[in-house]
């Protein structure tokens, strides 16, 4: 299966908000740890609401979490 | 491995297990002789309803095992709710096992268009539903492990 364009940063938030754990963040934003493993390797690009909450439970705004493609361009 | 895959190769497993050891089970009684068209009905008809019920009671008692298992050996507690990547992938494997078994059942009808015996049917039919409930375990472990 072929990697999802929509990348991210929670691996390095997590580690940079008092070195989060999964659980904590999944606990956060309503889903089970697989989702935030998923999320973390580029396996799944998730729903509009789901990229929001995670945004706000770090307390940044969507592009700071989110971004589309490589982000190098 | 987490405790969806876990899940999925445990559903997987003991699907093949139930299936292969009623099919073993039933193909004993079936007379050598062959049946009557109105016994014919009422083996088939058992066959699959006494299958469900088994199958039901078989995996609702497997996956409350899985779960002691799985907190004993993890320590941890099995997720209680289907977040929106669960029921994505739910939902695919639902349509993959659907999709094979509507294949089965025009298979089926089209066995008796080619007037086969009855019982062909009915095989083809038992087993596109068996086949349809491992590709659904199949789909299920593949997204889990691979992504959606």
């Amino acid at each position: 299966m072929s990697k999802n364009l929509v990348g991210n940063h929670i691996r390095k938030l997590r580690f940079n908000h008092n070195e989060m754990t999964q659980q904590q963040l999944a606990d956060k934003v309503g889903v089970t740890r697989q989702t935030i493993v998923a999320l973390e390797k580029g396996n799944y690009s998730p729903s509009l609401e789901l990229a929001f909450r995670i945004s706000h439970a770090f307390g940044l705004p969507l592009e700071e979490v989110f971004f589309y493609g490589d982000e190098s361009n | 491995m987490t405790y969806q895959e876990k899940k999925s190769i445990t559903t997987l497993i003991s699907a093949v297990l139930i299936f292969a050891s009623y099919c073993l089970y039933m193909y004993v009684q079936y007379p050598e002789e062959g049946l009557e068209l109105e016994e014919s009905f009422r083996y088939w008809g058992s066959f699959v309803l006494v299958l469900t019920l088994v199958s039901i009671v078989a995996h609702i008692i497997i996956s409350i095992i899985f779960n002691i298992i799985f907190r004993i050996t993890t320590g941890e507690k099995e997720p209680t709710f289907a977040d929106e990547l669960d029921k994505l992938i739910e939902l695919r494997a639902h349509r993959n096992s659907f999709f094979l078994f509507i294949l089965g059942f025009l298979l089926a009808m089209g066995s008796l268009v080619t007037d086969q015996p009855l019982s062909v049917m009915f095989v083809i039919l038992i087993v596109s539903g068996f086949l349809s409930d491992v590709t659904g375990s199949i789909t299920k472990l593949y997204h889990y492990r691979r992504g959606v």
